[in-house]
């Protein structure tokens, strides 16, 4: 039992050593052990101030050309769309897309350190138990990605939180969504399919938000198979 | 296994493979033509994790720190897989994957009768070193080159490097930092202008080029399995004690079995200073500077509490004494701290003496400009963290260190930066001051040391004064 509070514990970014805050109350209630040191914890920038009320883009950068009352431009332009009008109803990020977030996706992803899942878990479980979705479902890969990956990595989001993921999409499609214009990607055939049904509030896990298509052609086909409420959440808003 | 003599390997893949340890995902042929040559024993299938008494061991890299493996639900395995985050920017090692190294028959290098084509003259020192460092790889031994700051490593190289190659041997140079990498590159290429040369580091084209002279970082050797004849390891000193390990790891992995390791040093560490005294280590030493003048010695001189003062924006008196009289005879200098933090306290009480005084560290992204600033006198102190205590040559200049007795300035740390004094034939001395708040160990280690290498050379003859 003694032995936990003699582990050393190293930061999962920088693996520098956390400095343990041990007070009196950690000894009769065991803290949740911190997995991030108080440097890299500061680099991790939160969305603050006024944003779009549905995919959390800050308007504190963004010029009033791209602001439409509490929408952003974009998301007011999928609402114009009949076929995505309130599709998406609400989208959480943790963290803005900066330098240093950007870096460890990548690593988290591409290099495939499953373990830095852990560094969202609690404020993604702390969101899901807010929100209270019926399924929380990953953004699928494909075949060929999952296999040179290892894991998906939204889904490892949803495991490492602790809940279960509901794994009912697949990806028809693989092509890499960057690469194309946003006409192309509204007007883009469903990369998702799924033979399930669901029912209620469900919750899309993906890493990051950066034009909301992805997200919102996947809310799509749950639309289509029974849910009535669709949201969000994503380590990063893009 | 038995290798299969019938069997038609494919000759690129054995280019492509040979004296390597890579992942399946890293090599561009199909996982069947792999297979096969496995099948027939022309390909070889390590693990990439060991358990060894219930701990892992990542094969690649060495690593065996639990808090540096990590644990995930594996989709290739479908198992709880393990896997090393120590070298996961060179791709995953994990339980379920294997490194795939060549073990048919190696690739051939066509031996190069003279390959080196060089005009210089060695001074006497230089000379002594490269004759035992031809014996060294002709007879496949190791040696420690203990060479003074200044003293001409390089050149020491090159009739060692000659011999390996003119026998058709392979030939590794590795240091830690690219920008050795980068500087080395040319100037080998130039002498041996016909010898196939490739300069790995992080991003670099090479990557997958077979060449008889390879020049790396090296941390760019653990994409390697007893690939070379000959391995050299520039800046030995530069590790930090626990870096060490794993750089003798890599070393040991990327040489072959029979073959010459080479290891070059301004300031070799405690453990090997007494290898070599006890004779445990095979070493030779050039004492003494190309310009045949002793070393400067650095003086020690107590300052007080400089941490108060600095942290209280001032500076101890006899400090900002020693800036102004640079400032007086027009001289330039550098000034260590022992943190960016600190020194940027002391920046403005500085520029009281000189406005043009700028700082240097690590992280500044105008890094490189200040040292060109600094190279065309536009600057003429420059305070520092250790990030210039190497590699770094300015003709003429003083150093002083403040706080010389933190833990951060280590023997070799101070012999560095005393070594940036007289590095020119035409200024070959110069004022090396370390402030401090009590005299630590490696100070006068350090002291010890440059005095033994004066006192060593001017009995061998090599300096005409002590």
């Amino acid at each position: 039992m003694f032995r936990g509070w003699f582990d050393c514990n190293y930061c999962l970014i920088c693996h520098d050593r956390i400095e343990s805050t041990l007070s009196w109350v950690d000894l009769f209630v065991p803290e949740q052990k911190e997995v991030v040191c108080y440097e890299c914890l500061t680099k991790l920038e939160r969305i603050e101030g006024v944003k779009c009320q549905i995919c959390m883009r800050s308007f504190l950068k963004l010029d009033a050309y791209y602001q439409k009352g509490e929408l952003c431009f974009d998301c007011y332009r999928w609402e114009e769309e009949p076929n995505y009008k309130g599709i998406l109803t609400q989208n959480y990020s943790l963290y803005s897309y900066n330098q240093f977030l950007k870096e460890l996706i990548a690593k988290y992803k591409y290099r495939g350190d499953y373990v830095l899942a852990k560094i969202f878990a609690s404020e993604i479980e702390k969101k899901i138990k807010e929100m209270k979705p019926n399924y929380i479902i990953p953004i699928p890969l494909s075949e060929e990605r999952i296999y040179e990956r290892g894991f998906n990595q939204a889904e490892a989001l949803i495991l490492e939180a602790g809940f279960q993921s509901t794994n009912i999409l697949t990806r028809i499609h693989s092509e890499k969504q960057s690469k194309k214009s946003r006409t192309d990607r509204i007007h883009l055939p469903q990369v998702f399919h799924t033979t399930a049904q669901v029912t209620g509030k469900v919750m899309i896990i993906d890493d990051i938000y950066t034009t909301g298509s992805t997200l919102r052609h996947a809310a799509r086909v749950l639309k289509g198979i029974g849910a009535n409420e669709i949201i969000s959440i994503t380590i990063a808003r893009g | 296994m038995v290798q299969n003599t019938n069997f038609q390997s494919n000759p690129q893949l054995q280019t492509f493979l040979s004296g390597r340890q890579l992942l399946v995902g890293d090599i561009p042929f199909s996982h069947e033509e792999v297979q096969q040559h496995f099948e027939n024993g022309y390909v070889q299938y390590r693990e990439g994790l060991v358990l060894q008494n219930s701990k892992y061991k990542c094969n690649r890299c060495g690593n065996s720190e639990s808090h540096f493996f990590g644990e995930f639900p594996c989709v290739r395995c479908g198992q709880k897989c393990h896997y090393c985050r120590k070298c996961i920017m060179m791709g995953r090692v994990s339980s379920c994957s294997s490194l795939v190294c060549w073990c048919g028959p190696p690739k051939d290098l066509p031996a190069t009768s003279q390959p080196l084509e060089w005009q210089g003259t060695l001074s006497e020192g230089q000379q002594h070193a490269s004759d035992q460092l031809v014996e060294a790889v002709n007879l496949h031994q190791d040696l420690l080159v203990w060479a003074v700051c200044g003293a001409g490593k390089t050149e020491v190289l090159f009739a060692g490097i000659g011999t390996a190659l003119s026998k058709g041997k392979r030939v590794c140079l590795a240091t830690p930092r690219t920008d050795v990498v980068l500087e080395l590159t040319p100037r080998l290429r130039k002498v041996f202008p016909d010898i196939s040369v490739a300069s790995l580091y992080g991003g670099s084209d090479d990557r997958h080029q077979f060449a008889a002279l390879t020049i790396a970082t090296t941390h760019q050797l653990l994409r390697f399995y007893q690939a070379f004849d000959m391995m050299i390891v520039d800046e030995v000193d530069a590790f930090p004690y626990t870096a060490d390990e794993s750089l003798q790891f890599a070393v040991q992995q990327a040489r072959k079995k029979q073959s010459s390791l080479i290891f070059l040093t301004a300031t070799p560490n405690e453990k090997w200073q007494r290898q070599c005294r006890s004779g445990k280590r095979s070493y030779v030493t050039i004492p003494a500077r190309f310009h045949r003048h002793p070393l400067s010695l650095p003086k020690f001189v107590w300052c007080g509490n400089w941490k108060s003062k600095l942290e209280k924006k001032r500076l101890p008196e006899n400090v900002l004494q020693w800036a102004r009289s640079r400032i007086q005879n027009q001289k330039q200098a550098l000034i260590f701290f022992p943190n960016i933090r600190l020194m940027e306290k002391t920046i403005s009480l500085f520029r009281t003496i000189d406005p043009k005084i700028e700082t240097v560290h690590a992280e500044d992204p105008l890094r490189k400009e200040k040292v060109q600033a600094m190279r065309n006198h536009e600057t003429l102190i420059l305070l520092t963290t250790t990030i210039l205590e190497r590699g770094v040559t300015f003709p003429n200049i003083d150093v002083a260190v403040v706080g010389a007795e933190e833990e951060i300035f280590t023997e070799s740390a101070l012999v560095q930066i005393s070594g940036r004094v007289g590095r020119s034939s035409k200024y070959p001395s110069g004022n090396i001051t370390f402030f401090h708040y009590g005299k630590s160990q490696a100070m006068i280690k350090a002291y010890k040391q440059i005095d033994h290498m004066n006192k060593e050379a001017y009995r061998k003859g090599l300096i005409d004064y002590v």
